[in-house]
């Protein structure tokens, strides 16, 4: 049992969404596919643990040696994230029955957790797998069930948010195959840590430029990078609560570890940031993407939206620090990593509570929501306050590293240019906070709350799964040394000119 | 003839442009589908023309042959083929759906009933 280990979290949420399919009870379903993901979350912190006591583990597929065969290869930087992901994938699950029932129509709810399980799969095997076309084809596996989930929206604008989303991700996704191809031409194999030893011996060629330059741009489209972020605000908008809150926290962070993956293991960095002018290229991308992500979440009405415009700015903070090309700028992305999937996981599942009792996220049909939804209005606020940076929250801590980092570099206008964005996050989060706490003279706020809606306070399994996330940005926030230390390891071994 | 000799080459790379460019300027949703298809299938040619080995034979072990073309990439297209069908067979359930709810499959006339409402 032990010796499958790597393999057991991808393999879970796989079998087990096919058999979702036989439930069609919409309870049933929800209750079997909870149970999944938290076996999944077990199985991650066992495998965790044991990467962290001994080392990288290695699994051969159906018992074919690498480089032949598939192998899974769990070093301390997807560990990381994997813990990320199934914690987060339980955690959402744990409070999505109530909302799911509201915004999925009730004939699909048992598809949608079909599909929510083959997108966790698809996602963990991304980050399982040491092979590069097994990679290309988990990818696709949760794209497209992530298009299937975004269709479910409620609004008929999520049909098109989720086509949008189809094509532009399945360009970015035939990118990374062309590159992937060419790598496989140039070397003769697909094994990630057989193609970095191999690389160097090729030499340099436009083949080797062109593999790296379509593999970068196909993963920044599945990252929703600055420009080419136009799909990720209509999808994260119209999606169902549930979807997005999942979606924001999970599925960003996996193409930035598939950046950071062929950045710096499968290129060498020297290759990949030093040689080519990538550095200033992730570099003025990020910081344009804090910037405009920002200015723009600060003019939207509906706060759902803004958030999403948020998200395009925290990705901003992650590529700045990969683009940074040092140990300490990778530990500062992988750690903001960590810490942005907590925030953006309960920032989501506030506006889900939101939306579950008041029926919109607009920010002026929030008024006065803090006394009416106390509860949820004040782990929005925390989970706010550590998108901002407050010292005390999880979000300080890594931009206190992205900082750090930057001026380690001597790069100060960055850390100027990063501090200035965690400004900008502070006026749309107080646009909330003032409507939600302090609704002010403007039309009548009473008028606009909605006086159908019955209970005070969100359902009780969404206020949970809402407070583990708040709380866990409190907890990580004065408690810093899992996510420090793990992605410092990370980093460390990444960044290594030759793999362990 | 230098030219010629890359012939499939340039097919990918015609077929890939071309596939880019309806994806791009087609308002039609069901054409940029296509175009999206066209684009997937000039990758699956660069594959498979990677395999060819010149004076190679179809990879079954015999004892008259000694040369042999590479299968892997055949095999990987394969993968990829599938994937394709399902992304196309998404694509269109979801044009389906947007022909419901907005009676049309026009990129601009969508955003405009959109702006309407």
């Amino acid at each position: 049992m032990l010796s499958q280990l790597p393999i057991l979290p991808v393999l879970v949420p796989l079998l087990a969404a096919p058999a979702c399919l036989l439930i069609r009870r919409p309870r049933s379903a929800w209750l079997f596919a909870t149970a999944v993901a938290a076996v999944t979350f077990a199985l991650t912190v066992q495998l965790f643990l044991r990467v962290a006591e001994d080392g990288v583990l290695s699994y051969a597929l159906g018992g074919w040696p690498p480089p032949w065969g598939i192998e899974y290869r769990i070093d301390s930087l997807n560990a990381l994230v994997l813990l990320v992901v199934t914690a987060i994938a339980a955690v959402v699950l744990l409070g999505a029955h109530g909302s799911i029932c509201r915004e999925v129509p009730a004939d699909r709810i048992g598809l949608f957790y079909v599909a929510f399980l083959l997108c966790l799969a698809g996602l963990l095997g991304i980050l399982a797998t040491g092979d590069a076309f097994n990679l290309f084809v988990f990818l696709e596996i949760s794209s497209l069930s992530t298009y299937a989930m975004v269709a479910l929206g409620r609004d008929r604008r999520a049909l098109v948010s989720a086509f949008n989303y189809l094509v532009m991700g399945t360009i970015g996704v035939t990118f990374i195959l062309i590159g992937i191809g060419f790598l496989y031409m140039l070397t003769g194999t697909l094994n990630m840590l057989d193609l970095a030893q191999r690389l160097p011996g090729v030499g340099r060629s436009y083949t080797e430029f062109s593999a790296y330059a379509f593999i970068v741009v196909g993963v920044c489209l599945k990252l929703a990078l600055f420009p080419l972020h136009f799909w990720l605000p209509g999808a994260y908008t119209y999606a169902p609560s549930i979807v997005t809150a999942f979606l924001a926290a999970t599925s960003t962070k996996v193409a930035v570890y598939v950046l950071v993956r062929f950045s710096f293991t499968v290129f060498r960095v020297e290759f990949s940031i030093m040689a080519l002018s990538l550095q200033s290229l992730l570099m003025t991308l990020g910081l344009l993407a804090i910037v405009v992500g920002s200015l723009v979440a600060i003019y939207e009405a509906d706060i759902k939206r803004a958030i999403a415009y948020s998200s395009v700015a925290q990705i901003g903070y992650l590529v700045v620090g990969i683009g940074l090309g040092t140990v300490a700028g990778l530990q500062a992305s992988l750690i903001h990593l960590f810490n942005h999937a907590l925030m953006k996981g309960a920032l989501f599942l506030a506006l889900t509570a939101f939306i579950y009792r008041l029926g919109s996220s607009r920010v002026k049909h929030l008024a006065n929501v803090g006394h009416r939804m106390p509860l949820t209005t004040a782990a929005f606020t925390i989970a706010g306050l550590s998108l901002i940076g407050m010292p005390g929250t999880a979000g300080f801590v890594s931009k206190w590293y992205l900082v750090m980092a930057a001026i380690d570099s001597g790069q100060w206008w960055v850390a100027a240019l990063v501090v200035m964005g965690s400004l900008l996050s502070i006026v749309y989060i107080w646009r909330v906070v003032e409507i939600a706490y302090f609704p002010t003279l403007e039309g009548g706020a009473g008028s606009t709350i909605d006086a159908t809606a019955s209970g005070p306070e969100a359902p009780r399994l969404l206020l949970c799964a809402l407070w583990i996330l708040a709380l866990g940005n409190l907890y990580f926030g004065l408690f810093a040394d899992l996510p420090v230390d793990t992605a410092g390891r990370a980093a460390a071994t990444v960044m290594e000119a030759d793999m362990p | 003839m230098e030219a010629l000799s890359h012939f499939n080459y340039w097919v990918v790379i015609v077929l890939m442009m071309l596939g880019f460019f309806i994806v791009i300027a087609q308002p039609n949703l069901v054409k940029k589908l296509i175009g999206l298809n066209i684009f997937q299938t000039s990758v699956f040619i660069l594959y498979i023309s990677s395999g060819k080995v010149i004076g190679g034979s179809a990879p079954i072990l015999s004892e008259a042959i000694t040369v042999y073309s590479n299968p892997l990439p055949h095999v990987l297209i394969l993968t990829a083929i599938v994937v394709g069908i399902a992304t196309t067979s998404v694509g269109l359930a979801l044009v389906i759906r947007i022909h419901a709810a907005y009676g049309s499959v026009d990129e601009n006339e969508i955003l405009r009933r959109d702006r309407e409402c």
